[in-house]
């Protein structure tokens, strides 16, 4: 189901695991690039970065707009955004494994504490 | 009802995530809670209609522990693994670790530090993972979104419900 319901985490993994595209993605949080500021400290021919873009923008990272032949790109608020919603849901998933443990250790302590008394297992 | 401990999460740098918790439990309990493949599979986060269907701990320098988690349909969707590189029983522990998705190793792997420290009856735990980038990172912090989404309500309070509190 997480990986199923994930095709969301599935583009960003897929997206951030080229090491241009990080750097594509660094450039722009200082702002908008043209694609070929962005290819050019890559080394990179407009087609090439372009691709790399494209992916960018499937994973909602990067958005793309065309003004005459000049392709404008802009970093995504969105997933900043997001990362304080990220936080509170990877603390939750944690705050409820630390729930468990509470309850798991409870009951190992009485178990503990039984043995040395000699009470019977419950 | 017993007040339950905070739990802090800072990001100190951009690489990584600290988690504390206080536990009310002594240090050895809770180094086997979180050592004991029977015992991880007791508290280990999973959604609804979800089972851990593999979890080995070889929990020595140089050992390796495999985590893996079925969905729905029964097929292995999701695992989590790698290899200890120090062990200081009752006390610390750190290794790598490695996410799959659907049978997709992610790129890079972490690191993880487990510390168990003794403080006034109890034992504070500090999870510390070290992420190769700021991306990983992130994308890890992410994963907790898609998979708080997915639960949509989680299991302890499905247990809390049926009373079915162990």
């Amino acid at each position: 189901m997480v990986l199923d319901s994930s095709p969301i985490l599935d583009r960003t993994f897929h997206a951030l695991a080229h090491p241009a595209r990080r750097s594509i993605l660094r450039q722009l949080s200082d702002g908008e690039c043209t694609l070929s500021e962005l290819a050019a400290p890559l080394r990179m021919s407009f087609p090439a970065a372009s691709k790399h873009v494209r992916v960018l923008e499937r994973a909602k990272l990067v958005r793309r707009r065309v003004v005459g032949r000049t392709h404008i790109c802009r970093a995504q608020d969105k997933p900043l955004a997001d990362a304080n919603q990220w936080l509170g849901e990877y603390r939750r998933n944690w705050e409820r494994n630390f729930l468990r443990l509470d309850a798991l250790l409870d009951q190992m302590k009485a178990e503990a504490r039984d043995k040395k008394t000699g009470n019977p297992e419950r | 009802m017993q007040r339950t401990n905070p739990l802090k999460i800072t990001t100190p740098t951009d690489l990584d995530i600290v988690i504390t918790r206080a536990l009310d439990a002594p240090r050895h309990l809770v180094w086997k809670a979180m050592t004991s493949p029977e015992l991880i599979r007791r508290w280990l986060f999973l959604p609804p209609g979800w089972t851990m269907s593999r979890c080995e701990e070889d929990v020595r320098v140089g050992g390796s522990y495999r985590w893996e988690w079925a969905g729905p349909d029964g097929k292995v969707a999701m695992a989590m693994g790698g290899v200890y590189r120090e062990v200081v029983e009752h006390a610390r522990l750190v290794r790598t670790e490695k996410f799959e998705f659907g049978g997709q190793p992610q790129s890079g792997e972490q690191v993880g530090t487990l510390e168990f420290i003794e403080q006034r009856g109890g034992t504070l735990v500090k999870i510390s993972v070290a992420y190769p980038s700021r991306e990983a990172r992130d994308a890890a912090l992410a994963s907790g979104m898609e998979q708080g989404m997915a639960a949509g309500y989680d299991k302890l309070e499905a247990m809390l419900a049926s009373g079915d509190v162990a």
